[in-house]
């Protein structure tokens, strides 16, 4: 337990860093949401009310394409010079590696939404800051989900010609449930009261969607790496 | 004392058979080279006993923790030299990796060129780099698939040095290549694949030693 606790470390310290050198999938991820923002703001003639009604479909599938650019390179970024080999024969827990790379995933992620976050309330005069805590709580658990499950498909399509287009046609049908909690509950809480009754359903979802896919994940990734 | 037991091990990729039925078993402290023509499953054993790949049928026991160093020489290119060995010092479990990792650069002479980053260096110093990766942690048991091959005449010497040194320490290497020569300087025991299946295993014969060609002339295609 230790052992793969002390890998998930290591190998999330290891992503974030040559990330911030290389700035490969944040800057991809960052200015594809920012402008995605930006140009729907333009798109739509809507009242401002209507505004708030969408709010969370939009900031959703925005951070949907969004996490499918981080998630696609968790794995491939082992592959040349054949790192992947290398941890794997390390003896290294193949839990620890995946978590490591979910988590690092999880963290750019989580960057890029905060960076949108202004944007989003500029052009749509969405009023956010009030509700800053809530809104982030719902951000960590379909964040988490999201890059969960890619990181997954990440890892099954690492050895796939195709993969980049191989884990966004597999990811979005697997993340409809944690999408459509996400939206209703981010659209409930920019649009009225923080958790309603309503969303109560919505944040259950999220909690088992994020325990069913993580347990999955961290069982299935031995037998994913190694066949 | 074995290191390395495979038993009846068996690879399918798709239909077609890369190991039949093959055996190894390799005692510990001992250095097996083993030989074999292009595509005769020298690279699919190897990467079975690193756990990069699951037989499809039989039993592989290992004795102890491994160090590989494969085709790629597996050292991240946006990570200075000492931040690569760092990281593998800690997944390994290694008790000091900053001292484990300082005196690795040192035995590969790359001590003064530690910070920089590895895509920087040179594919000589990036071979070097990728040996003392695979010696970071003193292994039981050393994996190594073809470790000269592009390697030049500086990584060649270290490396050598470096197996020599961990056959002095007890670890057990077993290395694939086609560079026979070198390895039988090395090497204890011998093991032939031919279209994977393992046409000898055994020690390592004066005959060996004196005409590298002589495994191939009287083991070489004898399966069908």
């Amino acid at each position: 337990m230790k052992r793969g606790l002390v890998t998930a470390f290591v190998i999330a310290k290891k992503d974030l860093q040559t990330e911030l050198r290389t700035k490969e999938s944040i800057n991809a991820a960052a200015s594809f949401a920012l402008v995605i923002l930006v140009l729907f703001s333009f798109a739509f003639d809507i009242a401002r009310e209507e505004f708030y009604a969408i709010s969370g479909g939009l900031l959703w599938l925005v951070y949907s394409f969004a996490g499918a650019l981080i998630v696609n390179r968790s794995f491939s970024r082992e592959l040349p010079n054949d790192c992947l080999d290398v941890l794997i024969a390390s003896a290294s827990p193949a839990w620890g590696i995946f978590l490591g790379k979910a988590f690092a995933a999880f963290v750019l992620l989580v960057v890029v939404e905060l960076l949108s976050l202004p944007v989003f309330g500029l052009f749509y005069n969405i009023q956010w800051v009030p509700v800053f805590w809530p809104l982030f709580a719902i951000m960590v658990l379909a964040t988490w989900g999201i890059t969960v499950v890619g990181a997954g498909l990440s890892a099954l399509t690492v050895n796939v010609r195709l993969r980049e287009l191989m884990v966004p046609a597999l990811l979005y049908p697997l993340l409809i449930p944690v999408l459509i909690a996400a939206m209703q509950m981010t659209t409930a809480l920019l649009s009225s009261d923080p958790f309603s009754l309503a969303t109560d359903a919505e944040l259950r979802l999220l909690i088992v969607f994020d325990i069913v896919y993580s347990s999955l994940a961290l069982y299935l990734i031995e037998f994913i790496l190694v066949f | 004392m074995l290191a390395v037991a495979a038993d009846r091990v068996w690879k399918y990729f798709g239909d077609y058979p890369a190991l039949r039925s093959t055996d190894l078993h390799v005692e510990a402290g001992s250095c097996l080279a083993l030989l074999g023509r292009n595509g005769a499953g020298k690279t699919t054993l190897l990467r079975i006993l690193a756990h990069l790949s699951r037989p499809t049928k039989g039993d592989v026991k290992i004795h102890g923790t491994i160090g590989y160093l494969g085709h790629g020489i597996g050292v991240y290119d946006d990570l200075s030299a000492l931040e690569n060995l760092l990281l593998f010092g800690r997944l390994q479990g290694v008790k000091n990796p900053a001292k484990a990792a300082d005196e690795a650069l040192e035995r590969v002479g790359l001590a003064r060129v530690k910070d920089g980053m590895a895509r920087e260096f040179s594919r000589g110093m990036r071979q070097r780099l990728a040996v003392a990766r695979a010696f970071l942690h003193h292994p039981e048991i050393l994996l190594l698939d073809e470790p000269f091959t592009s390697l030049d005449d500086k990584a060649i010497a270290v490396l050598q040095s470096l197996l020599e040194s961990a056959l002095t320490g007890g670890a057990t290497i077993i290395m694939s290549t086609h560079q026979i020569r070198e390895a039988m300087e090395l090497a204890t025991h011998v093991a032939m694949l031919e279209r994977g299946k393992m046409v000898h295993a055994g020690p390592r014969t004066t005959e060996m030693l004196t005409d590298p060609g002589w495994l191939y002339r009287t083991y070489g295609e004898q399966t069908s």
